[in-house]
């Protein structure tokens, strides 16, 4: 029998507004964080996240009640949740919280965990809405921490299927990860509810269509502030600086073996 | 290099006997790299004196043979001069060697906040030096104008060796003739340019990106008029393509092994590309957003889509700047850069097909030796670009097409050349352009710098 997913699954799709992957970064003034006055986008792998949600429900048409985009984030991470809602999703959570300069994850990735359970447990309650799957990112591209999904699963209790390059969710709520690991795929499976991280090559992002992005302006999102779910974003950690790499130094030629020689033992690679 | 002295073979000067659509051969045996503008006037000095024939050639990317030998000319190459000489934050003015790549100069100015006021397809191989002294036109003239307004001042070895320097240039100065205008768009034949001065635009700092699909070439021309109202200042390209031209990129792309991205739920028969610059992202997605629920709500467009992010912007820019590349890997393709009144354009790329079909050439859908026939362009300068790709280049079907599509844009009072300019290709048919005493002007002026006829000879102006 063809898989199939199961009926009436809601999905969990939790975004992040960071820098845009083709920015070229520099460190802030204050040298605790990095220049954030640049352009912004989706984390690129929650964006191949919220099209895998889409792609689950385009498969199986009535597969998928709902795909809610959430994010935590300052005012402006609205755009990026207005940009999930052009891909396709339904609807939208925002936490909001002050902007902060970007050193280390702010607000922390067991925070992030934190706030994204809270809204979980907050369906729970109701099946019809209860969460089934969240499906984010294996690492947001600022802070480069790549934990919240473990963080999550583990809050949850759930399992996890980290760094998917193919999923499959069948019948009965079978899900199928395909992992690409060092010199090969590992395939594992595991039951709903499950949270599943997004490796790059799971699929190619769609482009924001005009007409879903005039749609999109009128579907529903719903503001939060971290008190509103019991929640505290205090950092625990202080960021004391951040710097850059020492500049890469240029080659020269030589014109003889002999130089070259000299040249290696003068800056000590040989004796 | 050279082989006459045994330091180059044949194979070695082919890249700079051929022209990259390997359209145009030369047999030179020589071919000279100057370090310094110094080196180029003793070199046309010595020329000069000998009688010896000299092609200028930059990054060798020209569509019309302009850069490349007739004969055995001596190519002059300038890619040895590449430096960046000065950059003034202030002004905006930057001085650079004639032979710094465009792409180069536009990475350096973005570090600065300033942008090149000139973009074009061939950024990554293409000099400066080459783009003034064809005038090219590209992507952004909507925007920043032509070359002939920002370029404040030349440095150009004349051909009997003297140099004329006028890189001080000022923004205003009406002290006699402007002379540096006559080597912008000169081709190389009244002398070379070794230095350009340049008034650099502060850089947009929110940049938008929008492709639409359309149904007609009606709509095309209204969403033209709609997008100048509603963007006003933060326009920066209106470029268009038709169907023909997009599956011919899109099967390009499949080839190159690059993932099938659906980009449109419709398609459509053209596409427009839009571009925004300017200072404000809130302001400008302000006025976008608006811009683009007027154009569905008056079903203008049929589908469209909106980068989303940095990397979209560059894809979305690619379904255009892929064209001619894309053209190129369907066949042999002739070029024909032509400037039109905004409403016959496209007819221009209609009468063609009819024309080819009615001499068997062409069939819709393929399967003649014609492949296919795209038009493609600036619509914000009236500047449409038809591409015929061939099975090869012949005769016969070069006189069907010439000087066919020259009639029809005479016809419209048109210019045969928008800004690919005459090179060898071109040069027989400046009739079509340009009136008898305005080519009797330019021969005169040919005269008077390059006596001996030493400079790019058989293009151009021919005298």
């Amino acid at each position: 029998m063809r898989p199939s997913t199961p009926s009436l699954i809601n999905i969990l799709v939790p975004v992040k507004r960071a820098i845009d992957y083709a920015v070229k970064i520099r460190i802030a003034k204050d040298g605790k964080g990095v220049d954030t006055t640049v352009k912004h986008s989706m984390n690129p792998f929650d964006e191949i996240a919220v099209e895998e949600a889409i792609r689950l429900r385009e498969k199986d048409k009535g597969s998928v009640t709902s795909i809610t985009a959430i994010t935590i984030g300052p005012a402006k991470s609205v755009e990026t949740l207005r940009t999930a809602l052009a891909m396709g999703a339904d609807a939208g959570i925002h936490i909001v919280c002050p902007e902060q300069p970007v050193g280390l994850a702010n607000p922390e990735p067991i925070n992030v965990a934190r706030a994204i359970k809270a809204v979980i447990d907050r369906s729970a309650g109701d099946k019809s809405k209860a969460i089934d799957l969240v499906i984010m990112g294996k690492q947001a591209i600022d802070d480069d921490s790549g934990s919240t999904g473990g963080m999550l699963a583990g809050l949850l209790g759930w399992g996890q299927g980290q760094f998917a390059s193919k999923l499959q969710v069948e019948k009965e709520g079978k899900v199928t990860v395909t992992r690409e690991i060092d010199g090969g795929l590992e395939i594992v499976e595991g039951k709903l509810p499950m949270v599943v991280t997004t490796d790059l090559r799971l699929n190619e992002p769609r482009y924001a269509s005009l007409p879903n992005i005039m749609k999109a302006k009128k579907k529903k999102v719903e503001s939060l502030k971290p008190e509103d779910l019991g929640l505290d974003f205090t950092p625990r950690m202080e960021v004391l600086s951040v710097s850059e790499p020492p500049k890469r130094v240029g080659g020269g030629k030589v014109e003889s073996v002999d130089e070259l020689v000299a040249k290696l033992k003068e800056a000590g690679v040989l004796s | 290099m050279s082989t006459l002295d045994g330091s180059a073979s044949v194979d070695d000067l082919q890249p700079f006997n051929d022209d990259w659509m390997n359209k145009y051969h030369g047999k030179s045996q020589i071919v000279v790299k100057p370090k310094t503008t110094q080196e180029v006037s003793e070199i046309l000095k010595y020329c000069n004196d000998q009688g010896l024939a000299v092609v200028p050639q930059g990054g060798n990317t020209g569509l019309v043979g302009g850069s490349n030998p007739v004969y055995d000319e001596i190519i002059l190459n300038l890619g040895n001069m590449a430096a960046i000489r000065s950059f003034d934050e202030v002004s905006g003015i930057l001085q650079c060697d004639a032979g710094a790549i465009l792409e180069n100069v536009d990475n350096y100015l973005a570090e600065k906040g300033f942008i090149f006021p000139l973009d074009l397809g061939a950024k990554g191989s293409c000099q400066i030096g080459g783009n003034v002294a064809t005038n090219a036109g590209g992507l952004r003239l909507l925007r920043y104008g032509s070359l002939h307004g920002t370029v404040l001042g030349l440095e150009v070895v004349l051909p009997d060796g003297t140099i004329y320097d006028s890189m001080g240039g000022l923004r205003k100065d009406n002290t006699g003739f402007d002379l540096k205008q006559l080597f912008i768009g000169s081709e190389g034949t009244i002398g070379i340019i070794t230095g350009v001065s340049i008034l650099a635009p502060k850089r947009p700092t929110a940049m938008n990106v929008a492709v639409f699909s359309l149904s007609s070439y009606e709509d095309v021309q209204k969403v033209f008029n709609e997008t100048k109202a509603g963007l006003g200042e933060i326009l920066s390209a209106f470029e268009f393509f038709d169907k023909q031209a997009y599956e011919l990129v899109k099967k390009h792309m499949k080839e190159g092994g690059e993932a099938e991205r659906k980009v449109f739920e419709t398609e459509g028969e053209f596409y427009v590309l839009v571009e925004t610059g300017g200072s404000n992202n809130d302001h400008d997605e302000e006025k976008l957003q608006n811009l683009l629920e007027k154009l569905m709500e008056n079903e203008l467009i049929q589908d469209g889509v909106l980068a989303q992010d940095q990397t979209q912007f560059h894809s979305l820019w690619k379904l255009r700047e892929l064209i001619p590349e894309s053209a190129g890997k369907a066949g042999s393709v002739y070029k024909y850069d032509l400037s039109v009144p905004v409403p016959k354009m496209y007819s221009l790329v209609e009468k063609m097909r009819e024309r080819l079909s009615e001499a068997g050439l062409w069939k819709e859908g393929g399967g003649g030796r014609i492949r296919e026939v795209v038009g493609y362009g600036h619509i914000g300068d009236g500047n449409l670009h038809i591409n015929i790709c061939a099975d090869k280049y012949d005769d016969e079907i070069e006189k069907v097409i010439e000087p066919y599509v020259y009639e029809i844009v005479a016809e419209e009072r048109g210019s045969i050349s928008a800004e690919h300019g005459l090179g060898v290709m071109k040069a027989p048919y400046i009739g079509y352009s340009k009136s008898p005493t305005s080519i009797e002007l330019m021969k005169q002026v040919k005269k008077m710098f390059d006596p001996k006829g030493i400079l790019n000879p058989y293009k151009y102006v021919v005298v």
